[in-house]
């Protein structure tokens, strides 16, 4: 258990954030979501549960969905992470967002930019999914608004008409 | 909230890492997906000034199959690498299959299997079906290494019989009969289960069942009067007859299962689920 006077030293952060160097300095119990909101001024990713059930905060790293809100941000040392403003770099919409714009897959918007980026790990891994894969793989993505089901029809509207929503630039 | 402050280490072989321990003693703890001990140091249920990472410590990480077909999953392995792994999909479909069910994929793509066993929060998966499966835990102390059976090494709600300067290196699960089926099966209205059973059933052999519950108490436990039925069922008994024979054993054993009322549902109710899941668990070994 904690010792009185001890020095906590600093930590320097390279990581790969929405594909460009990112270098940060850090204490060793910084979170990975106060790095992004507070020190890189990324408010996309929204802090909601805190304890990585309800995936507001997501973010991808190396790909994958991570709760940023349960992540140390040292843990993404060396690694790639990408966040919601990745997605709509240089001002254009990534399909993913065309889709949920289309089928009003969203309404308040809170669980929205976490959604979206679980479904881009999701489409990446899972090509054509399935009904029973797209709410396995969404499960622990809460939306208090929708009901899902537009969420779903927009996963399935993009994954077999992906031309529909192809972006200008990507 | 953040957790306090700490210094964090980074070994990158189980030496460096043993010897840090030796070191901070009580002051440090081990840290690998932090999906159970961020929670608690956001808490502030715990604290620690030293956390030694072992992500960077490759020999903890590899799925592989030894010689004699003991399957060896390396404590860092993720709930989503287990799931996805080639090796454990063939010898294992069944734990496979559970590790594709934990919580949501963010945890699956953090959560190691080491931390799961170690953290020993009941309400958990793997240790269930691991018990059944009757794996081993490979510890290496700074005296060596040694292998406690899974069975023995749940002590008790986040007790187990590692020693605070012990790190688990491996699981090792003996290779299964031939024919012989494991499954998973569980319950419960928030991410972790009420209540979990696992079933390993062996076409022949003497022990035909074995059958675990988890969740619902302290520690995984063995439904032994179900296990000693399945032991005297007739060699050639249909898949329909098994269930028929064994419900009386499950509810017995079941019905002497400690459990308490708690978010995760009434103990009537959860024993209530132990006979529901072990039909679910035994019914999917025998399809």
């Amino acid at each position: 258990m904690s010792t009185e006077a001890h020095e906590y030293p600093l930590m320097r952060v390279e990581m790969t954030l929405n594909e460009q160097a990112a270098s940060v300095e850090i204490e060793p119990r910084d979170l990975l979501i106060d790095v992004l909101r507070d020190r890189l001024r990324l408010k996309g990713t929204k802090r909601s549960c805190d304890v990585q059930v309800c995936g507001a905060c997501t973010v991808l790293v190396d790909g994958m969905p991570v709760s940023s809100c349960t992540t140390l941000c040292a843990d993404v040392h060396g690694r790639s992470v990408t966040t919601i403003e990745g997605l709509a770099a240089g001002g254009k919409l990534d399909p993913v967002q065309r889709a949920f714009i289309a089928h009003g897959a969203l309404q308040c918007g809170f669980c929205t930019p976490g959604m979206i980026l679980a479904v881009k790990s999701l489409l990446a891994q899972h090509p054509d999914p399935s009904d029973e894969t797209i709410r396995h793989y969404l499960r622990g993505n809460i939306c208090r608004c929708t009901g899902y089901v537009k969420i779903i029809e927009a996963i399935q509207d993009l994954a077999r008409n992906p031309s529909r929503y192809a972006s200008e630039t990507k | 909230m953040r957790p306090a402050r700490f210094e964090l280490h980074r070994p990158t072989s189980l030496r460096e890492a043993l010897a840090l321990k030796a070191e901070h003693g009580d002051a440090a703890a081990f840290h690998a997906g932090g999906t159970e001990l961020l929670v608690a140091l956001k808490a502030r249920v715990l604290q620690y000034d030293h956390l030694i990472d072992i992500k960077q410590i490759p020999e903890l990480r590899s799925i592989r199959a030894k010689d004699d077909g003991t399957l060896v999953i390396g404590a860092l392995s993720t709930h989503h690498a287990i799931a996805n792994d080639p090796l454990v999909r063939k010898l294992l479909p069944g734990y496979a299959e559970l590790s594709e069910q934990v919580a949501n994929i963010r945890v699956r793509v953090a959560g190691t299997i080491g931390g799961v066993l170690c953290f020993a929060e009941p309400h958990a998966d793997a240790p269930t079906l691991l018990c059944a499966l009757d794996a081993r835990l490979r510890l290496a102390g700074a005296d060596g290494e040694r292998i406690v059976a899974s069975r023995e090494f749940h002590l008790g709600e986040f007790t187990t019989a590692r020693r605070d300067d012990e790190l688990l290196v491996s699981i090792e699960v003996p290779p299964q009969l031939s024919g012989s089926r494991a499954a998973y099966r569980c319950f419960g209205q928030t991410e972790r289960p009420a209540v979990g059973v696992a079933a390993v059933w062996s076409p022949a052999g003497s022990q035909r069942l074995s059958l675990w519950a988890g969740a619902i108490s302290g520690v995984p436990t063995r439904l032994a009067q179900a296990e000693a039925a399945a032991s005297r069922l007739p060699q050639a008994v249909s898949a329909d007859e098994v269930w028929q024979r064994l419900e009386p054993a499950v509810t017995a054993d079941a019905s002497q299962l400690e459990a308490h009322d708690d978010l995760h549902g009434g103990a009537e109710y959860k024993r209530h689920l132990v006979t529901v899941l072990a039909q679910r668990a035994i019914e999917a070994c025998l399809k």
